[in-house]
């Protein structure tokens, strides 16, 4: 994972760098079991398909996860995440491959701190899967470094 | 108004905030672990003691997109009697609205949970709006809102809003993405409000003309149709027979969502007419990447039924013209 981005680095408009996850029937049954989500339709596909879907699909808690992923891997590990805003579009199958692409959209001050707002959506072969916004606060230094 | 589900919807709503549900187990570094795996999320303060001691947390802490997963009901979880949304689906579906999907999630972490700490839950009703017509079918939105606590402290909350609707017919999968002229389509459409303003225009459609308001006062020519001339005030609308020729002045191709009857991807332009208005309309018989601004177009007149007669266009064919 690179070093933290410091909030003098980032400017307003840039892209983030495109983040493509294969989704394989054991991508969406691990992250469901992961995040305690033990609905049929997220791992078992003859449930799902006698429900009316075309297979097994991601869970929401783990979309949301995925958003979080996405932003903090260019971020780095000292982004402060302080929200994840989502929109849900089409189910994202097993055998999707959703891309996940970015930009900066906008600089706040919100509870009292300095953050930036990230445009993000996640697309699947049917279309949009998930469109959103991440709230993140980065540091002006990085730590253990004396301000100049 | 007061049928069953606005009823239960203000009851709800009224009765606040649910009793708090502790997490089945404190935050911990194994559910993190299985977590971080499954995702792939590299951030070393999750896992890495070294750095993430380094880094501003001082030491490891859980993702925040894990806060929810702290007070999953599990495999054999049964929601609390008072949970709002377990209530309001219960009346929602007894009404006929047996599908669900979500529509919105949006968390806010107020800081990050670490290792040990015990959570608890609550959720509250926010509204219930509806009946609304959807894609999906006639459904009702439902929002509400949970709250995360360490002790008395919030650590995190979620707007959460889920669609309840009764499924609708699913438009068939058209054979071909234009449609031909006078083609009657038996798909439903997404059918226009026919009032007293705008009658001349789909009378004018149904007999093949395209119809444009025109002052009766000072003779200025508008459209969409509406009751007063926004130049001179006159309430006196008439209208002049357009020849049907225009432009593409700019369009968009819509992608997502599905729309009754419509196969999508479909085009939808804004066609500047020869006379000088703009009006909207889908423009069929070419594929939406050879669409471009300044397109010569013509129209279209797609019966659907009876009542029902819609405008749309297509490229200018040789030597059309009225």
């Amino acid at each position: 994972m690179p070093a933290t981005l410091l909030a003098s680095e980032v400017e307003i408009g840039s892209a983030l760098p495109e983040l493509a996850i294969e989704v394989t029937p054991t991508f969406v049954v691990s992250t469901a079991i992961a995040t305690r989500d033990f609905q049929d339709v997220h791992h078992d596909r003859d449930s799902a398909v006698a429900g009316g879907s075309k297979d097994i699909f991601l869970n929401i808690l783990t979309t949301t996860g995925l958003v979080q992923r996405f932003v903090t891997a260019w971020a780095g590990p000292d982004a402060l995440v302080r929200g994840v805003a989502i929109r849900l579009g089409v189910p994202c199958h097993a055998y999707d491959t959703l891309t996940f692409t970015g930009r900066v959209s906008e600089r706040i001050t919100e509870g009292g701190e300095d953050r930036f707002v990230v445009e993000v959506v996640g697309a699947c072969g049917a279309g949009e899967h998930v469109t959103g916004t991440v709230r993140i606060a980065l540091p002006g230094k990085l730590p253990g470094e004396v301000a100049p | 108004m007061s049928d069953p589900i606005t009823e239960t919807a203000r009851r709800i709503a009224a009765a606040g905030e649910s009793v708090r549900t502790p997490a089945r187990d404190p935050v911990n570094r194994p559910m993190i672990n299985n977590w971080v795996e499954a995702m792939g999320d590299a951030n070393p303060v999750y896992t890495d003691p070294d750095r993430a001691a380094r880094s501003v947390h001082n030491g490891l802490v859980a993702p925040p997109a894990m806060a929810q997963v702290w007070t999953m009901r599990g495999l054999h979880g049964q929601r609390a009697a008072d949970d709002p949304l377990g209530v309001m689906t219960k009346v929602l579906e007894d009404a006929g609205f047996t599908s669900v999907v979500a529509t919105n999630c949006e968390q806010t972490y107020h800081r990050y949970l670490l290792h040990g700490e015990q959570v608890t839950v609550s959720a509250r009703l926010e509204n219930v709006v509806g009946p609304k017509n959807t894609a999906l079918g006639e459904g009702y939105f439902v929002t509400t809102s949970n709250t995360w606590y360490v002790g008395d402290e919030p650590v995190a909350e979620m707007l959460f809003r889920v669609l309840k609707f009764r499924p609708s017919r699913r438009p068939e999968e058209p054979a071909s993405p234009t449609t031909a002229e006078s083609g009657t389509s038996s798909e439903p459409v997404i059918r226009p409000v026919i009032g007293k303003d705008t009658a001349y225009f789909w009378e004018g459609t149904s007999i093949g003309e395209l119809r444009i308001q025109r002052c009766g006062g000072c003779g200025l020519m508008r459209h969409p149709p509406g009751p007063m001339c926004p130049e001179c005030g006159a309430t006196n609308p008439k209208f002049l027979v357009s020849h049907g020729l225009g432009e593409v002045y700019s369009y968009v191709v819509h992608h997502h969502p599905p729309m009754p009857g419509k196969a999508l991807p479909y085009v939808v332009a804004l066609v500047e007419l020869d006379e000088g208005p703009r009006m909207l309309g889908e423009l069929t018989g070419i594929a939406p990447e050879e669409v471009h601004i300044g397109l010569p177009v013509e129209v279209a007149f797609v019966r659907v039924d009876d009542e029902l007669t819609m405008p749309t266009w297509r490229p200018r064919t040789e030597g059309s013209g009225r």
